[in-house]
């Protein structure tokens, strides 16, 4: 195993009465991309934030390559990051966004043209960064990555406002940077985004990591003991198995996994209380199945704050 | 498993790490925004527009011309002459038993009372013109005795007021160029008060008695005032030998720098016996700005600079609190994760930026006005080369220095229109207020005082003089500070509030 590009650990962060990390340790390593998922205020943001140095915390502690951010000379060539694709002035123009920032590292114009052909932005280059829309913005965000032409790369929401090709040209892209051994840290709240492009996921809940694994162990560890069955009679299924002690949920218009019943006990069930069906296999889990189950709880206790503490 | 993997080696050279780098990122962010590069252009154009306008709009063609001192400045040189002319060197003595003045309250209504310059004495001058050089010796209102020269030399001598049972006995002697003057509390018994080199006096020099009455300054205003002294013992000796004695107002009833007697006063003399009573009104003495209140001077001409100022305000503050309206602070100080030289680079090269604006409106600005003024009959105070200077770098560090107040009072608000507020109300209000003519003078100096408007008085070119009672209130252009000192108010308020914007910066989370 490699030495980790990212460790975070124990990190503890309060606003006001809101705790907003509780607790975050995870690790991101070189030569994959690792999705950080999670919904909505589960603290993704507010990590990547505290492992740039710009929130401090609490408690814990966030390496890059062993060493504080803040330790870092010339950051960019460490690390580099997206956070939001709208923190730019929108009077200057995508060059010299990019070029100030690269006279901050030392770096020569010569390499902000590389970055801005690599995103594929050179004909809009000299625009008002003010006019692009959402996704050239996280083309450019992108770009400022790229250009100290760093061994970890951390973005934050990169598909918001992507358009379909731009979304398939990211997960391309991630892909290539992986493989070129740079550790990949990707933020996001939908799973579909990230889906066949992240290989390993750290899951976010309520200020916490509540998952972090390989892609292949989680969504094998989802399926054990899990049964789909395919039904006309959704309702009466649910009832006569929840009755039984299985846990039930619909996840089609005529499938239902169940959880907690072997299949044979199953299929005795629905016979003797004369249910239709035409299929009860074991089930295989997608990885967005795994992440609904794993963030279902969170989802749910931030549903429950929101009515009892209106803010 | 994760598998083995080779870490990525960066192709990008890391560079040195300067603090170059950090100044030529935030020059970079300053030019790349063309509201900013235009703000500051703009800025410039207001000091050189309002000189142009001040120039252009200013008509005095025709007016009488401003009295020149032998120094080059302008004077006062007004007052009841009792002269003769007398060749060579010798020796003039008289007492004065009486130096009464009088100060009108209304229209016509002349009330006894004290004006501390009054002045009645001897004089040798070199001629009837104003502005002509000469030595003096003087009893005065309340300033006891003195001996003055050339409009702006100044000495004391006994102390006290004169009456008739405590004259003062007066003496100026004449050798060549050199005059000396004696004071004396008996008449057998001198001091000597002073000496004075006065060149171009001539062979034959106007002597005799004078008396002027300058006018009282309270209130922010001026009352002209009108004075009466008597002398006795009369003797011009040593050389000289009298002949009749000519009464006159020097320089005419008015002059610019003369307001003329008070309603139903006039100056005149009488001689009874060996005794002279002379009425007189005016000054010899230099001309300060409210004895000479058609005159301007370099500030009147750069008035621009409060035009200025709320530009470079305006980008000083955006120049950092655009970075947080859009959020690019996280980009800023994740490339620069040492916050405090972050916020010294940005000081550094908007403080530059402006300075180098500034100067360039002031030096065309400057002549430019003065040109037009002059070319309109105004008379401006004149100054030196080297004050025309320190005005020019001392405007554009004036405004350099609240671009950079501006920067840190928006670093620690994070919010344009609050820092933009705070610092015109603590700029440009207290140069408003001491605008106003009838702000009481210790109000107004203690303004110019402690605030961060004390930095207007870089471009004070005026003089205050001790022996010329006056308003000297920032309103005519006076300063309490001087010039260097009141900048340094300023920027020791932008230098505490970088300071607390940068422990602000280190402890905020961005």
């Amino acid at each position: 195993m490699s030495a980790p590009a990212i460790v975070v650990a124990g990190l503890r962060k309060r606003y006001g009465a809101t705790l907003a990390l509780d607790g975050m340790s995870f690790t991101v390593r070189p030569g994959v991309v690792t999705g950080f998922m999670g919904p909505n205020g589960a603290g993704k943001s507010t990590t990547m934030r505290v492992i740039l140095g710009l929130d401090a915390v609490d408690e814990g502690t966030a390496l890059i390559e062993g060493k504080p951010y803040h330790s870092l000379r010339h950051p960019l060539n460490h690390v580099g990051s997206l956070l939001d694709a709208a923190a730019l002035h929108p009077s200057r123009s995508a060059r010299n966004h990019l070029l100030w920032l690269a006279h901050s590292q030392g770096l020569a114009a010569r390499r902000v043209d590389q970055v801005i052909e690599q995103v594929g932005l050179t004909s809009a280059a000299r625009r008002k960064a003010g006019g692009y829309s959402l996704g050239m913005r996280q083309r450019l965000g992108i770009a400022a990555a790229l250009l100290g032409d760093p061994p970890i790369i951390m973005l934050d929401e990169p598909f918001n406002g992507m358009d379909p090709d731009g979304i398939i040209w990211m997960r391309g892209f991630l892909r290539s940077l992986a493989a070129q051994g740079r550790a990949v840290l990707v933020s996001s709240h939908l799973m579909s985004e990230v889906q066949d492009t992240a290989d390993h996921l750290v899951v976010a809940g309520r200020g916490k990591a509540i998952a972090d694994a390989g892609v292949a162990d989680l969504i094998a560890a989802a399926s054990r003991g899990r049964v789909t069955l395919r039904t006309t009679a959704g309702t009466h299924a649910m009832r006569v198995l929840a009755h039984a002690g299985a846990t039930v949920a619909a996840t089609g218009r005529d499938t239902i996994a169940v959880s907690g019943l072997p299949a044979d006990r199953i299929v005795t069930l629905l016979n003797q209380s004369a249910v239709p069906f035409s299929e009860v296999s074991a089930h295989r889990a997608t990885l967005e199945d795994v992440y609904l189950e794993l963030t279902r709880e969170a989802v749910e206790f931030r549903a429950a704050t929101h009515t009892e503490v209106p803010r | 498993m994760t598998p083995t993997v080779t870490p990525y080696r960066p192709s990008q050279r890391v560079g040195r790490d300067g603090f170059l780098q950090l100044l030529h990122a935030e020059w970079t962010k300053f030019r790349t925004v063309r509201g900013w590069t235009v703000g500051t252009v703009v800025a410039a154009l207001m000091v050189v527009l309002f000189a142009l306008l001040a120039g252009v709009s200013s008509n005095q063609k025709g007016a009488p011309a401003v009295p020149i001192g032998p120094g080059g400045e302008p004077v006062t040189d007004s007052f009841y002459f009792l002269h003769q002319p007398l060749a060579g060197n010798g020796s003039i003595t008289v007492s004065v038993s009486a130096l009464k003045s009088s100060i009108p309250k209304g229209p016509g209504d002349l009330q006894p009372g004290t004006v501390p310059w009054a002045k009645a004495g001897l004089i040798i001058k070199q001629s009837t013109h104003q502005g002509s050089p000469y030595a003096a010796i003087m009893a005065t209102g309340s300033h006891g005795v003195r001996m003055q020269d050339t409009y702006i030399n100044d000495t004391a001598g006994p102390p006290g007021p004169v009456s008739a049972e405590s004259p003062r006995w007066l003496r100026l002697d004449r050798s060549g160029d050199a005059i000396t003057g004696y004071a004396s509390t008996d008449g057998t018994k001198w001091t000597k008060v002073g000496h004075a080199q006065v060149s171009g006096l001539g062979s034959t020099a106007q002597v005799g008695l004078f008396v002027a009455s300058p006018p009282a300054a309270w209130g922010g205003g001026t009352a002209g005032s009108v004075s009466t002294a008597v002398f006795g013992d009369l003797r011009v000796q040593g050389g000289w030998t009298g002949g009749e004695w000519t009464g006159e107002q020097l320089g005419g009833a008015h002059s610019p720098t003369f307001a003329g007697y008070p309603e139903s006063a006039s100056g005149s003399f009488t001689q009874s016996g060996g005794r002279f009573t002379v009425t007189g009104a005016g000054d010899i003495a230099p001309a300060v700005r409210d004895s000479l209140p058609t005159g301007g001077h370099l500030r009147d001409i750069l008035a621009g600079t409060f035009a200025a100022l709320i530009a470079v305000i305006v980008v000083g503050a955006l120049f950092i609190t655009a970075e947080y309206r859009n959020k690019m602070i996280h980009l800023t100080l994740a490339a620069s994760p040492r916050r405090s030289r972050v916020l010294v680079a940005k000081a550094i090269v908007l403080w530059a930026v402006t300075f180098v604006a500034g100067l360039v409106g002031a030096i065309l600005a400057a002549p430019l006005g003065e040109r037009l003024a002059r070319g309109n009959g105004v008379y401006i105070f004149p100054v030196s080369s080297s004050t025309e200077l320190r005005v020019a770098l001392g405007t554009a560090a004036l405004l350099a220095t609240a671009s950079v107040l501006a920067l840190s009072v928006g670093a620690i608000f994070r919010h344009s229109a609050g820092a933009v507020t705070t610092v015109i109300v603590a700029i440009v209000l207290p140069y408003i207020l001491t605008a106003i003519p009838f702000m009481p003078a210790s109000v107004a100096n203690w303004l110019a005082t402690v605030t961060p408007g004390a930095a207007f008085a870089v471009q004070q070119t005026l003089v205050q003089y001790d022996q010329v009672a006056s308003n000297y209130t920032p309103y005519y252009g006076y300063y309490p500070l001087a010039p260097w000192a009141g900048l340094a108010v300023l920027a020791g308020y932008a230098v505490v509030s970088l300071a607390v914007a940068a422990v602000l910066l280190h402890r905020r989370d961005a």
